[in-house]
């Protein structure tokens, strides 16, 4: 484990405490972004992000479509790892440690970092495997019975259970949108992440089933930091307590979810809620 | 998992620099490691296979592109092909010309005597030595009565010696003066040096190695079964060598299970069957101008290293070769005749266009019907055919006929072309047939996926401006279509050209030596020619095999760059 | 009469092509956009008119008239010899030689009046044919003539026509199934059940026979061998070689593919790709070539260095290199497979902190196992139907061995020996071979038609 003996340097600390580690509401912040850019090939997709944002609440990313904001919420996990000409410039940290550390492994962060997609993408496998995915790989059960544990646990947190609890060995391809939704977050919630990101977790669910995935998030806000990105400014103002607006590859303001609603600073973000743009 | 009864819990946050997950995620990432190397190396794997595929091939083929010839002075003698004089054609093509060269040869290496030395020395060349003068006597009868130098074909053996795959030579110079005992028939040399000291060592060397071989033979096959017959004749060789080595005998003899020693001096070559430290007996292979002494430097040893019993070129035709190439006589040529003839039973005169051309004609059965009735078909099925049961029941049956094996075809060949329409066997039109009855599901898979690949917005303008669907299909979609068929059916053709199982079924599989003339002409392709021949025993013909397959691949290479080509030149990106 | 008759054929469509033009242009009278169908339409439609009699006369005539010369020579000798096929089928080829000239050695009497008939009865029929053909033709375009009119629709019967010609080539690919089912069918009941066959084996042995000799007794002084066509030992044989070559192939193949879809630069894949497709590309009587000359010695000095007793002709000499045939084709299948598995099953994977090779082996491989069985499937089915490379590398005896490093033969290889080369088609032994050419397309088309099934349902699971 070089990457935490490197990162507890003294240069390492002193710079951690520079970029004040509280956002502006006073909470203690979880994720802190400084001067991030986002480079597609040649297309800069991300302009200078700079953000604080709390542990313990929902934080909500609003804004029209291609501004920017589900490649923020990518970097945070270094999803855009995965494409090949996407570059990453400036400082993301998660409990003061920088993730973009190139000794830090994306593996571990991922771990800590779990993450919720648009579309409901359970494995072909039973539900029980699919939630058991994580746990298994990152070695979190010592056996079977903690195995079956952090299943049910999960399944329950996700509020699942009930509804799959005597079929844990269907595979999870056969449940609902709804609830292969659900499958998808206590998967997530499975390896007990620190930060949860949510990719437009609704956008492909019907009323009843976002409902239900709503209340979910409204629950999970007390043990986690979500952070989730939406295209519906009702479900913004529904489920979070903060909000950030993004437009054009700028992060445009972030505050308290009421005074974004209610008394935005900013002409565009105004604009923008009242449905002038969009 | 229903009985739980506590509240179960959540795994306590991952620590990752616990000490157990560092090892953790390290075993992670080797395993991850491993992995991506394995499915390198299952590629580099492959990718080596095909290089070596390759290159054996080449390695093995590419001798057979060269020929060695004798160019030798002919005397173009009248008494011997045209001994009436009239210079008709039908006479001189049917003369004996292997007489001349014969002649032509005993004057280029004089001295040899004996009827079967004779034959031997004969048997260097190849029986259609003459066919070269033969040719220009035709094209020129005037050069009867003149002497003319010609090229001699070798016979394939000639050729393998020459090509240095049958033995190794060495030629040491001798430190002594020899004396001979004779020109020719049996000679001793003596001399002053100890020339064969190092050799009778070699010798006695082998013998001990000999015997400790046979021995470990005879105890295999005596723990199999004492009583075989194979003991007894290996207990008889042991003793008898066992014997000789005891006796501390001056002289060796060398028999043609070991490597043969000869002796050059003074012009001529004498193979020795016993030597002693310094002096040798042997026959003459070549006789000597001379029995003068030969003085150190003038006189050398030969080893030929490979025995003569394990090599199809003697003693005596070795010598002769090596004798002509020192004369300068032999010419290494490349290989027209390759390219220039059908089949034949001596690898010399083997050549490929007979199943080039037979391979040519039935691609060209083969592309007149599978292309039309591939593209009609796949017009139909893309763009016509009702959605029922019936168009259903073809899509599934081209998908499989596909996946049939060729030799069914040749089964469907055989049955119904040869036996119920009586069509000729090892005709190009029958194979051609076949063939395009199994490339057809390949065009036709083609040919409809290159036109799925013409944007619908073709059509509908088409069929806006008022052109029926025919008209939509036949004037816009498939001209658009066409590079996707085209190089569809290129590739198709190349798999039917490399088709070997289904020809053998209806009778390409034979010995033809004309080239075809036309499609119900018996003929053979390439690739059953391929089969033939690396059928044979002559070694001549593993050459001639790797050959045309080079020949087989080039061509392949070039249809595949064609449709490479025209993909590349005419793909359209919508 | 086949070039004249062609000739012919393809002057008069010429002529009604362009007859059709002019007279649909002469109907129009000037005003060619009264035409309900343009010119070109008239005349394909006049033209087919004529193309069409005149083929099916032809080729109708053609063998009526061929059938009429056989019984006219035929007829000069006795009914006996009409009713034996083996003795009319010499006549014939004689009767056919001499009217070409090629016939060596004396004719008698008989045949050659047969041969006399047979040569006048071709000739009148043959022009019987050519003359009604051209009589039809003729007639068709005197009668399109009157058709054509201004509203005539001969685009409408043009397309019409055209629609069956598209109809009937799609056809063919239904008639090679059937002529292929026809043919091996027809003569495998004959191989069982044609009571004028001596030595044919029952199904149960040779479904269950364990021995393979249809060689044997073919000649009175090899009476002792009993002939035996059982079945097994040549499945067992074909099976060995597949095994090992799905040993080779399957990994390498998988492993190739997992590489090219998942982990390879594009350089790599412009590199890795044409490798894979050169090789596939290789006729196997290439591979056969370097399988019996290069591996076979190689394998058999090598397990001789061992002091292992190597058949020269093993079976894992054939498997191998058929193992590295069949390695394009798993890799090409299963990488089509990898590949279509969606995006969001690794982005899911790779969001929870799992390396690529987890996500392959817990996520990929499972999503994407139907398509690699099948491909597993079609691969199995392409090495029991390959032939050239068994042909030459593998055995000729019926060993019933496991034994990888004995020879054995394979059920292509069989079929091959027997049919190569002269053969009578009314002894068992020539039956024999499509007997096993009936289950070698069987077991094939079974495995194919499972496999394409499996695929298109795994294909609808992602669509």
């Amino acid at each position: 484990m070089e990457t935490l003996k490197v990162d507890m340097t003294a240069a390492k600390r002193l710079e951690a405490e520079r970029i004040a580690p509280v956002t502006s509401a006073g909470l203690p912040a979880k994720v802190v972004a400084r001067d991030v850019n986002v480079y597609y090939g040649e297309k800069h997709a991300l302009k200078s992000v700079n953000v604080d944002i709390p542990d313990r609440g929902v934080t909500a990313f609003i804004g029209p479509s291609g501004c920017g904001k589900s490649t923020f919420l990518r970097c945070i996990n270094r999803m855009n790892d995965t494409i090949s000409i996407c570059r990453v410039t400036g400082k993301i940290t998660i409990d003061n440690q920088d993730i973009y550390d190139p000794s830090l492994d994306v593996v571990q962060l991922r771990a800590r970092v779990g993450m919720v997609f648009q579309k409901p993408n359970p494995f072909p496998k039973s539900i029980f495997d699919n939630v058991a995915y994580g746990p298994r790989i990152h070695g979190l059960a010592k056996s079977r019975t903690d195995l079956e544990e952090i299943v049910t646990a999960s399944l329950e947190k996700a509020g699942l259970w009930n509804e799959v609890k005597d079929r844990l060995n269907d595979s999870g391809t056969g449940l609902s949108g709804g609830q292969q939704q659900r499958l998808c977050i206590a998967r997530a919630i499975a390896v007990n992440p620190d930060v949860i990101l949510m990719d437009e977790p609704c956008s492909a669910l019907d009323p009843i089933a976002t409902a239900k995935v709503e209340t979910l998030i409204d629950e999970l806000r007390g043990n986690y930091c979500i952070i989730i990105v939406t295209h519906s400014m009702q479900q913004a103002a529904r489920v979070s307590q903060r909000t950030a607006f993004f437009h054009l590859g700028t992060l445009v303001e972030e505050g308290p979810t009421e005074k974004i609603f209610s008394a935005p600073s900013d002409p565009r973000t105004q604009d923008y809620i009242t449905g002038r743009t969009g | 998992m229903t009985d739980i009864t506590a509240t179960p819990m959540l795994p306590k946050r991952v620590r990752f620099d616990s000490e157990e997950m560092v090892a953790r995620v390290k075993r992670r990432y080797r395993s991850e490691r491993l992995f991506k190397s394995l499915g390198g190396a299952a590629l580099l794997l492959t990718a080596v296979f095909v290089v070596t595929v390759l290159l054996d091939i080449i390695y093995k083929g590419l001798p057979a592109f060269t020929q060695h010839h004798l160019v030798l002075d002919v005397p173009v003698r009248a008494d011997v092909i045209d001994p009436k004089g009239t210079k008709n054609p039908e006479d001189l093509r049917s003369a004996d010309y292997f007489a001349l060269m014969r002649d032509a040869l005993a004057t280029a290496v004089p001295g040899i005597e004996g009827r079967v030395e004779k034959k031997r020395l004969n048997g260097i060349l190849s029986s259609g030595a003459g066919n070269e003068l033969r040719d220009r006597v035709l094209a020129d009868p005037s050069i009867i009565g003149t002497t003319v130098k010609v090229p001699l074909l070798l016979s394939d053996d000639s050729d393998i010696y020459l090509k240095g795959k049958q033995t190794r030579v060495t030629e040491i110079p001798a430190r002594g003066t020899a004396v001979p005992s004779a020109t020719k028939g049996e000679i001793t040399i003596t001399s002053s040096g100890t020339e064969f000291a190092d050799d009778v060592a070699v010798l006695k060397k082998a013998i001990v190695n000999r015997i400790a071989e046979l021995k470990s033979r005879l105890t295999i096959v005596e723990t199999r079964d004492p009583q075989a017959a194979e003991a007894t004749s290996l207990k008889d060789e042991i003793a008898a060598l066992e014997a000789h080595s005891s006796q501390p005998a001056s002289a060796e003899t060398l028999d043609s299970k070991m490597p043969s020693l000869l002796v050059a001096i003074n012009g001529g070559l004498v193979k020795l069957s016993s030597i002693s430290d310094s002096s040798a007996t042997g026959t003459a292979l070549l006789p000597l101008q001379s029995t003068n002494e030969a003085a150190p430097g003038k006189w050398s040893v030969v080893t030929y290293d490979k025995p003569e019993s394990n090599r199809k070129t003697g003693d005596l035709e070795a010598a002769v070769l090596e004798k002509l190439r020192a004369d300068g006589k032999v010419e290494n040529k490349f290989n027209t005749i390759f390219f220039t003839h059908g089949d034949s039973r001596d690898a010399e005169l083997a050549g490929i266009l007979g199943s080039l051309v037979g391979s040519v004609l039935m691609l060209i059965v083969t592309i007149a019907l599978a292309l039309p009735f591939g593209v009609l078909a796949a017009v139909y099925l893309e763009e016509f055919a009702p959605k029922n049961k019936f168009t259903n029941l073809i899509e599934i049956n081209i998908n499989n006929l596909a996946a049939v094996p060729s030799i069914v075809f040749g089964l469907l060949g055989l049955a119904v072309f040869l036996n119920f329409f009586g069509l000729p066997r090892s005709a190009p039109l029958v194979g051609g047939l076949v063939l395009a009855l199994l490339v057809l599901p390949t065009i036709i898979i083609a040919a409809r996926a290159s036109m799925r690949a013409v944007p619908p917005s073709i059509k509908e303008a088409a069929l806006g401006v008022g052109a029926s669907h025919q008209q939509a299909i036949f004037h816009h979609v498939l001209p658009l279509a066409t590079p996707g068929i085209m190089t569809g059916t290129i590739i198709g053709m190349a798999h039917a050209l490399g088709e070997t199982a289904p020809l053998l079924m209806i009778g390409m599989l034979a010995f033809i030596v004309d080239v075809p003339q036309g499609f119900t002409d018996p003929a053979t392709a390439l690739p059953a020619q391929i089969y033939i021949w690396s059928d044979l025993p002559e070694q001549a013909f593993e050459a001639k095999t790797a050959a045309a397959i080079m020949v087989l691949l080039g061509v392949l290479l070039l249809m595949n760059g064609l449709a490479i080509w025209l993909r590349s030149k005419f793909e359209r990106r919508w | 009469m086949v070039y004249p008759f062609f000739a012919a054929l393809t002057l008069l469509t010429g002529i009604a092509y362009a007859v059709g033009q002019r007279r649909a242009v002469s109907v129009a009278d000037g005003r060619l956009a009264d035409l309900h169908s343009l010119p070109i339409y008239h005349a394909l439609f006049t033209a087919i008119g004529v193309f069409v009699p005149m083929l099916a006369i032809f080729v109708i005539g053609t063998p009526l008239v061929s059938w009429m010369a056989h019984s006219a020579a035929l007829a000069q000798f006795d009914p006996s010899v009409q009713a034996d096929p083996l003795r009319s089928g010499v006549i014939l080829r004689d009767v056919a030689s001499i009217s070409r000239g090629q016939f060596a050695g004396n004719a008698s009497p008989e045949l050659a009046q047969a041969a006399k008939d047979y040569a006048a009865t071709l000739a009148t029929g043959g022009w019987a044919v050519f003359l009604l053909a051209i009589a039809a033709g003729v007639a068709a375009l005197a009668a399109s003539f009157g058709v054509i009119k201004v509203p005539f629709r001969a685009r409408k019967h043009v397309e019409r026509f055209a629609l069956i010609v598209l109809g009937a080539c799609a056809v063919v690919a239904i008639l090679t199934t059937v002529g292929i089912v026809f043919s091996v069918a027809f003569e495998t009941y004959r191989f069982f059940f044609d009571p004028s066959l001596s030595g044919k084996p029952t199904i149960g042995s040779f479904l269950f026979g364990l021995e393979w000799n249809p060689q044997a007794a073919m000649r009175a002084d090899q009476g002792t061998i009993s002939t035996a066509y059982g079945f097994v030992p040549l499945l067992v044989g074909s099976l060995l070689i597949t095994f090992i070559a799905i040993c080779v192939a399957g990994p390498l193949g998988l492993f190739s593919a997992i590489y090219l879809a998942e982990y390879a630069t594009p350089r790599v894949r412009s590199i890795a790709k044409p490798i894979l497709e050169i090789l596939a590309g290789i006729p196997t009587v290439v591979l056969g070539f370097f399988a019996a000359l290069t591996v076979a010695p190689l394998i058999r000095g090598l397990g001789e260095a061992y002091g292992l007793n190597v058949a020269s002709e093993s079976a894992l000499a054939a498997g191998l290199v058929m193992g590295m045939m069949i390695i394009p084709f798993i890799s090409s299948l299963s990488d089509d497979v990898i590949n279509a598995v969606p995006q969001s099953m690794r982005d899911g994977s790779y969001a929870l902190g799992a390396t690529k090779s987890e996500t392959i082996r817990q996520v990929l491989l499972p999503a994407a196992l139907p398509g690699i069985v099948s491909a597993f499937m079609l691969a199995i089915s392409r090495a029991i139907g390959e032939t050239m490379i068994v042909v030459m590398a593998a055995g000729l005896a019926a060993n019933l061995t496991l034994n990888p490093l004995d020879a054995v033969t394979t059920i292509t290889v069989q079929i091959k020996t027997i049919l190569v080369g002269d053969q009578e088609f009314d002894s068992a032994k020539t039956l024999a071979a499509f007997a096993l050419g009936f289950v070698l397309f069987f077991v094939t088309l079974m495995l194919n038609y499972i496999a394409l099934r499996i695929v298109r349902k795994y294909r609808e699971q992602y669509d």
